[in-house]
């Protein structure tokens, strides 16, 4: 999307830098950077409704924090690790994952909409927790994104070739000396700290789209695992300055607006590349 | 002492026993086959050794800074995960290109190095993760019905490829096989197994055992292997001699009346220490 950056670049250049849209862009920059990794993972390994029912449950976070008086983003992160750590224990017993997540994705998401009708305030509010409201990222907001992408990415980048192993077969792992339990465990931790740096950016309902859709965007354009990775991290990245030049041109709201042309970016690319290995 | 060995293990999935009793060990550079039916716990076996499933009872205990080279039955990658041969051969140790490019033109894969996995034939796959395994320089190597999917002369080539490997590097090679006769040539020692080690030995020795006709129905002596294999064996006491291809030293009656092997055969037989 070279064309939507130019176009912001020339927006920013326009309205003198103003100071909201650096910090928007900052932001999804950032959170852009965890996600493409991250996402190719979600991707390889079939997790996207692990994905889902960890972010949905970032709505039962923001209630928990409002009742207990605690930051949004701990709140958050308290329920999206018990979330991604209870789907990790029941799918290693054995449950149906399909329908376990199915139940577990929705309820979270129906009981944190139940949970935060107490809190009156939040009410008028609610659309930004369930579709983000990067416009209005503060400086604190943005130390807390960059912080938690930060640490997803050195995670990440710390436990690479065990994480790649133990994706690619458990067995092979095993026989390596990699305990394939421990990888999954930084996944899920990985995966709720994405959750809390993302719910500010594209809300609750879209966090698992910005994880799935750059990283299968970037699927038909690489070769290499940590290509893809890097790829999707840059068309995230791309998406969300799209996204943010598209919501000031027509007012749209800023989250959805991401994932659009992180959606239109995925449709080109999924055309562009399959004509490209015929 | 020895690379690999496993005392009195018994593996269980649920209620259901798969593994009971078995003992064995593996020593520097001979080539160990393991046969029986399907669902005679062959790859569990091998899934146990290399602790990959939790054991119900027993122990096994590996030399120590073993170095393994492990060739699963099947790696099934995923089509959304992009991954070159070349890469594939640095997971989870980064090797060098010049290694890299030796390990695949010994297996056969010279021209593969920028392939995607993915798109590997069956044969193809085999090879990429036997040179993987080689690069670990491994003093074993443990392949999981390895020729599953090739023809026959694929099949045939894969094993010679196995025994040139095993005179080049010295690696002891631990292998399943649902087929004793293709792996004759190349084994040196055979185990079959049925939830249990039935019997073990020289390929020849087995061949001829009452426990392999058995299970495999070969031979004329069908009913009447049959009958001696249903027997529960009974194995108690110290180390056993060399003594008849499928008995401990205490045992029940028929085995010895139909076997009369003397003490100094070359085969194996059951070692329950």
């Amino acid at each position: 999307m070279p064309l939507a950056a130019a176009h912001l670049i020339r927006i920013m250049a326009i309205t003198m830098l103003d100071d909201f849209l650096i910090r928007a862009a900052l932001a999804g920059i950032g959170l852009a950077l965890a996600t493409g990794p991250l996402g190719s993972f979600v991707v390889w390994r079939r997790m996207a409704y692990f994905g889902d029912a960890t972010s949905h449950a970032a709505i039962l976070g923001v209630a928990l924090a409002l009742a207990l008086h605690l930051p949004i983003g701990v709140g958050t992160l308290i329920v999206a690790l018990a979330m991604a750590g209870t789907v990790s224990t029941l799918a290693a017993k054995g449950w149906a994952m399909d329908t376990t997540l199915g139940v577990l994705a929705h309820s979270a998401l129906a009981f944190g909409l139940v949970a935060i009708s107490y809190v009156p305030s939040v009410r008028a509010d609610l659309s930004s927790y369930l579709f983000g409201d990067i416009l209005a990222v503060s400086r604190a907001d943005l130390a807390f994104i960059w912080g938690g992408a930060g640490l997803v990415l050195a995670l990440l980048i710390w436990r690479w070739q065990r994480l790649l192993t133990a994706t690619l077969s458990e067995d092979l792992a095993h026989a390596s000396g990699i305990n394939p339990s421990v990888e999954r465990l930084a996944l899920t931790i990985a995966l709720a700290l994405v959750v809390a740096v993302a719910l500010k950016i594209v809300g609750a309902l879209l966090i698992a789209a910005m994880l799935i859709i750059p990283a299968a965007a970037a699927r038909a354009l690489s070769r290499t695992p940590e290509s893809m990775a890097t790829i999707a991290a840059f068309l995230g990245a791309q998406a969300c300055l799209g996204g943010l030049a598209l919501s000031l041109w027509q007012d749209t709201p800023a989250g959805p607006s991401i994932i659009t042309v992180a959606a239109i970016i995925f449709a080109a690319s999924a055309i562009f590349g399959r004509a490209a290995q015929r | 002492m020895s690379l690999i060995s496993a005392q009195h293990i018994s593996v269980s999935f649920g209620a259901a026993s798969v593994l009971s009793d078995v003992t064995l060990s593996i020593e520097q550079g001979e080539i160990v086959t393991l046969i029986g039916p399907n669902g005679s716990g062959k790859s569990t076996l091998l899934r146990a050794l290399l602790g990959i499933v939790p054991l119900a009872s027993g122990q096994v205990q590996r030399a120590p800074d073993l170095r393994l080279g492990y060739v699963p039955q099947k790696l099934a990658i995923d089509r959304a995960m992009p991954i070159t041969v070349r890469r594939f051969l640095s997971l989870p140790q980064t090797v060098p290109d010049k290694e890299a490019r030796a390990a695949l033109a010994r297996v056969g894969l010279g021209a593969m190095e920028g392939a995607q996995m993915a798109q590997l034939s069956g044969g193809q796959m085999q090879r990429a993760m036997l040179a993987r395994a080689l690069l670990t320089d491994p003093q074993i190597l443990v392949l999981d019905e390895p020729t599953q999917g090739l023809d026959q002369q694929g099949e045939a080539a894969f094993y010679r490829l196995i025994e040139e490997l095993r005179l080049e590097t010295g690696a002891a090679v631990l292998m399943v096989s649902h087929d004793l006769h293709v792996v004759m040539a190349a084994s040196d020692r055979v185990i079959c197994l049925n939830g249990h080690i039935c019997c073990q030995g020289a390929p020849q020795v087995v061949l001829s055992a009452p426990e392999y006709r058995a299970l495999f129905g070969l031979g004329t002596q069908g009913a009447l292997a049959l009958y001696q294999h249903a027997h529960d064996h009974v194995h108690d006491g110290g180390p056993a001699p060399a003594g008849p291809v499928s008995a401990g030293p205490v045992s029940s009656g028929p085995i010895k009346d139909a076997f009369g092997r003397s003490p100094s055969d070359p085969h194996y037989g059951h070692n329950h220490a």
